[in-house]
Order: C-alpha cells, then structure tokens, then sequence
C-alpha cells in the first residue's frame, strides 16, 4: 500500500512523501506542491479505492464459494455485474455523469440480484438451484440488455467509453468516490463478516446445517445481501474486475485454510494485496494505462494454475 | 395435556414433497437407549420419514414430541402448540447423514465444532473453552482425538463418518438420527461404525436409524420398524421382524433368513440373497454359501 504511494508518473521517495504529509497536515508551506497534489488527489483516494474494492469481491467470492458448497464459484453468480454493467451503459448511454454512472450501476447490481431472489421464491425445489438457475437467467437477460446498449450507442464516443469502462479500471478515481462507497461496503463487510462461522455450517450443505439448527434461509439472505452490496459498489466505481472473487479465496484458503472464521479477514488482506499489486502493473507497465480488469484476468490465469497445481487435494 | 410414554412420540406423522404424501401416517416412541432401525424399499418413506422428523419437511399431519415437548407439529395440529426453533430443536436432534464430499478441506476438530452451533450465545462471537471441550470430549468417544489436526477431506471413509457422530454427539443431543451411515463404507469400516453407535445406545444415547442392510438392524437394533408404501407395516424386536417372509414382501426378492450356529455356540440369524430362479440348495458363485466362520464350522440352518 505504501509502495504504491511512491510510485507512479511523478516518483517519490518514501522521504519526500513523509515529508509531504506532514506538511500537508501541518499547513506548512509545502516542499513539493506537485507531489502533494499527486499524493491526495490522484494516490491516496486511488489506493484506498483499490484496497477497498479488493478486499470487498475477495469477500464476496469467497461467501458465494461456502454459501453454493462450490470453489468456482465468483460474485457475480447472481448477476450482479451484469446488471451493474447495464446500469452503468444505459446511464453512458443517456450521457449522464460520473456520479450517475456509479449509481446507476450499483442499482443496477441491486436489481438483478433482487430479481433473482425473486425468482427463487417463485420457483419452489432446491434454493441453491432456484439462486443459480435465476443467476443465469437474470445475467443473460442484463446481458443482452447491455449488447442492445452497445449496439445503439454512438460509435465514436460512446461505444469506446463503454467497451473501457466494461474491461475495468481505477484511472477516474477521486477523493469524492470514497465517501459513498464507504457505506455500502461497511455494511456489505459487517453482514458478511458477521455469518463467518454460520458459512461453514453452510458448507456440509442445506439438511445439516438445518439439523445443526441454522436458520439457513436468514443466513443465504444476509450473505446475499453483504456480498451484492460489495459486488455492486465495487463495479460501481471500478467496473468489471474478474478474477479476484474466484483466485483470491483460493489463495488464502491455501494459507490459512477454509475455516471461514479465519478465511475472511485473511481474504480481504490478501484481496487488497493482489489488487494493489495488479493496479501497480496497470499504472507503470505501459506509458498508456492497462485496464485493472484485463491484468487481473491475465495474471490471474497463470496464478491460479499454480495454486491449483501446489494445492491439488483440496481448495 | 398428553400423556407421554417414550422419550420421543411420533404419532399419526404425515408428510412429504409439493403435497404429495410419502409417509401416510406412523407413529411409534422411542425410549432412551432404544436403538431403533428402520428398513424398507427404496421410495418407501423412511428417509422422508426421518426429515419429517427433524422437522427438514413440514409435516402435513401429526406431531413429534420429544420429553412431551413439541418438536414437530404439522400446521394446523390441534394442539396449537408452536414446535420449538430450529436451534433448540438441534439440541433434540442430531441428524448423521451419509458420508458425502464436502467442498473444501476443513481439520477435523473444526468439524466436529460445528457441532457447537446451536449452544453457541451467538455465531459472530464464536466457541468458548466449553465448547472446545465438548468436541474433544466427543472426538476421544469415537477415538478420532489423535486426527484432530488432519483435514477431514483426505480421511477414510470410515474414519469420516466418525468424525460426523463426534460432530453430532458434541451437539449434546438426546436422539441420534442416521439415514445410512453405512451406505458407502466397506465392511471393516462399516462394523467400525455400527460398533461404535451400539456402544453409544448401550450408554443411553437413542438411536434411530435408517438402514439397507437387515444385518444391521440384527446386529444392533432392540427395536425394528418395518415400512412399506409410506407406512409402518411391522414393528418388533429384529428377530421377530426379520423374517424370510417379511424381507421378501418389502423388497421382493429372493433372501432366506437362517440361524446359523457360531463356534462359540452363539445363535445369529443371517440375511442370505439369493437370486431369482435359484434355491437355497442349488446356488453358485458367492451368493448365500454359508459358511460362517471357517469352512471346518459345522454350522446349523434352521428355516425361519
């Protein structure tokens, strides 16, 4: 975290940048006025954002992977991204601004998850099932929902940011993308966090954990309702990030084990870790900035296989 | 007010999928220590019988109590009583299922925590020292104490289905409910198994079980329910509900139930299968040459 702080298109030394927050805080006449306006417009909020959103699919992912008994399991299961991929389009599309664009994706997360909740209850059997099949059936329909967008959408200007702004990136963040991103997400962290030891009950699957004396219906709504907060205020302001919700809990189960009591909160250190890494690489790679969203899926790949292959008997 | 014989009361219990009736109507008590086994076709309502009971399936007719508490209560009951929580009900019941994969590799003692859960005060603030003793405890009576630290994944069969009755017995309940425990174990770890849980019911635990194998019921039960198209249609001690002909009616095939004399002059009754067309006299391969013991054995049939 600190690292990324130093690094960037304008470098600093670890001195220089001490030294710049201490003036900054002070109201001290600053040594550096340009590292200081890289530093608390354009790093910190950056940083923070990064940190926040990898934690928060590293939480998401890793609840979905206990909650559906299935490690192949990624946030948006229920389609979340897809519908937040709508909502953020269809908000390009009506040339709205930056803030819309993130409200309009975070409902539209909100909607397709309800949806599929919806349609859950409507379908009676199996409640993992009904919660997949809807997942399916709301993600395609929010799908195409998005291609009809990009189909009308202006070739030249909108189409382009579209396209950018569906591979993923935290180039637009900013000091005001903080603050409401703080709630959501708080509360996403608490309700999930707070189900840990119920979400390995929930792992022997549904007549056990039942028997065990879980209310098991209450538990898949609250985990539901955290992870969609987390999934839809992260593709809210960074759009698609693939990847991490899936390779991430698999990283640290492989370091600290599945016990979710002990899996979250390693999870989200160790999701903000790879997503401040990645973000990094995204940065300073290449004179023109890679979309976060693309990178992820490219280390993501040869990192997985190397999980797997270390840690082959068990997830 | 009811008046309760037996620890657990299933009277009159109806229940099913969608609305439609499987289990049309049991009812029989189970006494503490009872070892109780249920046998029956396949499809003939015995796991759905157990659901009913530990309340998985809503129960479209009768009631459960246990200690003349309402455990279960189909809608409507008269009774008007409210079955107790699933929580309390979990310290009623402890429901053993088959061995069955489970996705991620959690140890062994973490396992048989989760047999915690409904003492737990509250699931964010997590197991106290009591709690840890309880599942140890419970791990050194199925003498998985020294694999606590091992990942319940890479286990044997066998040795799983242990950690899963540590699992139930640290729950502290007063019933241990079992739908096959044995169904995918060998033999050596299946008589592991079934040993275990009779040395459990011999300390009082009740067990109700759900059972393919009539050897089973022979070996451990004192009590057997017969059942077949949704109903009770036999209900005894094993050696008088485990006949030729009762064994014959409910699966419809061809078994001969013997009595076969051991070296050390004990008396056991033995399933024998045979297949269609042949006889207990002429059969080849492995099926029903009884020989128990060793082949220097003079055993002794007696047609049951």
């Amino acid at each position: 975290m600190l690292v990324s702080l130093l690094l960037g298109s304008y470098f600093a030394w670890p001195s220089q940048v001490v030294a710049d927050v201490i003036e900054h805080f002070n109201g001290s006449a600053l040594t550096d006025p340009k590292l200081d306006v890289a530093l608390f417009n354009i790093r910190i909020p950056r940083v923070v954002i990064v940190v926040l959103v990898g934690m928060a699919l590293s939480v998401a992912g890793a609840s979905y992977q206990g909650m559906f008994k299935n490690p192949l399991v990624s946030p948006d299961i229920l389609g979340a991204s897809a519908g937040a991929s709508f909502g953020a389009c269809l908000a390009m599309l009506m040339n709205l601004g930056n803030a819309f664009i993130q409200s309009f994706a975070f409902i539209g997360g909100l909607i397709a998850v309800g949806l599929v909740m919806l349609i859950n209850r409507v379908v009676r059997g199996d409640a993992l099932l009904g919660l997949i099949l809807g997942g399916i059936l709301v993600g395609t329909l929010f799908s195409s929902g998005t291609s009809i967008i990009k189909l009308v959408a202006d070739a030249d200007d909108k189409l382009p940011a579209i396209t950018f702004w569906l591979m993923g990136s935290f180039a637009g963040a900013e000091n005001d993308d903080v603050l409401p991103l703080l709630i959501p997400m708080g509360i996403g962290f608490a309700l999930v966090l707070c189900q840990s030891w119920n979400l390995n009950v929930m792992s022997f699957g549904e007549d056990e954990a039942k028997s065990l004396g879980l209310n098991t219906s209450l538990t898949r709504t609250l985990v539901i309702i955290g992870a969609t907060l987390l999934t839809a205020s992260s593709i809210a302001v960074a759009g698609i990030i693939g990847w991490i919700g899936l390779v991430v809990p698999h990283l640290t189960r492989a370091l600290v084990g599945p016990n979710y009591v002990a899996l979250l909160p390693t999870t989200m250190l160790t999701g903000a870790i790879f997503l401040l890494v990645v973000d990094n690489f995204a940065r300073l790679v290449y004179s023109v900035e890679i979309p976060i969203g693309l990178l992820t899926s490219i280390l993501g790949v040869p990192f997985f296989i190397v999980i797997y292959r270390r840690n082959l008997r068990g997830w | 007010m009811i008046v309760v014989d037996g620890m657990m009361k299933v009277t009159n219990l109806h229940t099913g999928y969608h609305g439609k009736e499987v289990v049309r109507g049991i009812s029989f008590t189970v006494d503490r220590g009872d070892f109780t086994c249920i046998i029956g076709a396949n499809g003939c309502g015995k796991t759905t019988a157990l659901k009913g009971i530990l309340g998985l399936l809503p129960l479209s007719g009768g009631a459960v109590t246990v200690d003349g508490e309402y455990v279960a209560v189909a809608a409507g009951h008269r009774s008007g009583d409210d079955p107790v929580s699933a929580k309390e009900r979990a310290k009623v019941f402890a429901y053993i299922p088959q061995v069955h994969a489970i996705p991620f590799p959690f140890i062994v003692s973490d396992v048989v925590l989760l047999g915690r859960t409904p003492h737990l005060k509250s699931s964010v603030a997590g197991v106290s020292k009591a709690d840890m003793e309880a599942a140890y405890s419970a791990m050194e009576q199925m003498g998985i104490a020294s694999i606590a630290r091992e990942e319940y994944t890479a286990l044997s069969g066998g040795q799983q289905q242990l950690v899963l009755i540590a699992r139930a017995l640290a729950q502290e309940p007063k019933i241990l409910v079992m739908d096959e425990p044995t169904a995918s174990l060998d033999f050596g770890n299946q008589q592991l198994v079934l040993s275990r849980m009779r040395d459990l019911s011999r300390r009082g635990m009740a067990v109700v079980m759900v059972t393919h194998d009539p050897h089973h019921a022979l070996l451990c039960a004192n009590k057997v329910l017969v059942m077949d198209d949704g109903k009770i249609i036999e209900e005894g001690s094993p050696e008088g509900t485990i006949t030729t002909e009762t064994l014959k009616r409910i699966y419809g095939a061809q078994v001969y139930v013997a009595t076969v004399k051991l070296d050390s002059g004990d008396e056991v009754k033995s399933v024998i299968p045979l297949l269609r067309q042949m006889t207990a006299q002429g059969n080849r391969g492995g099926h029903g040459t009884t020989t128990p013991g060793n082949t220097s054995n003079r055993s002794v049939m007696k047609d049951n």
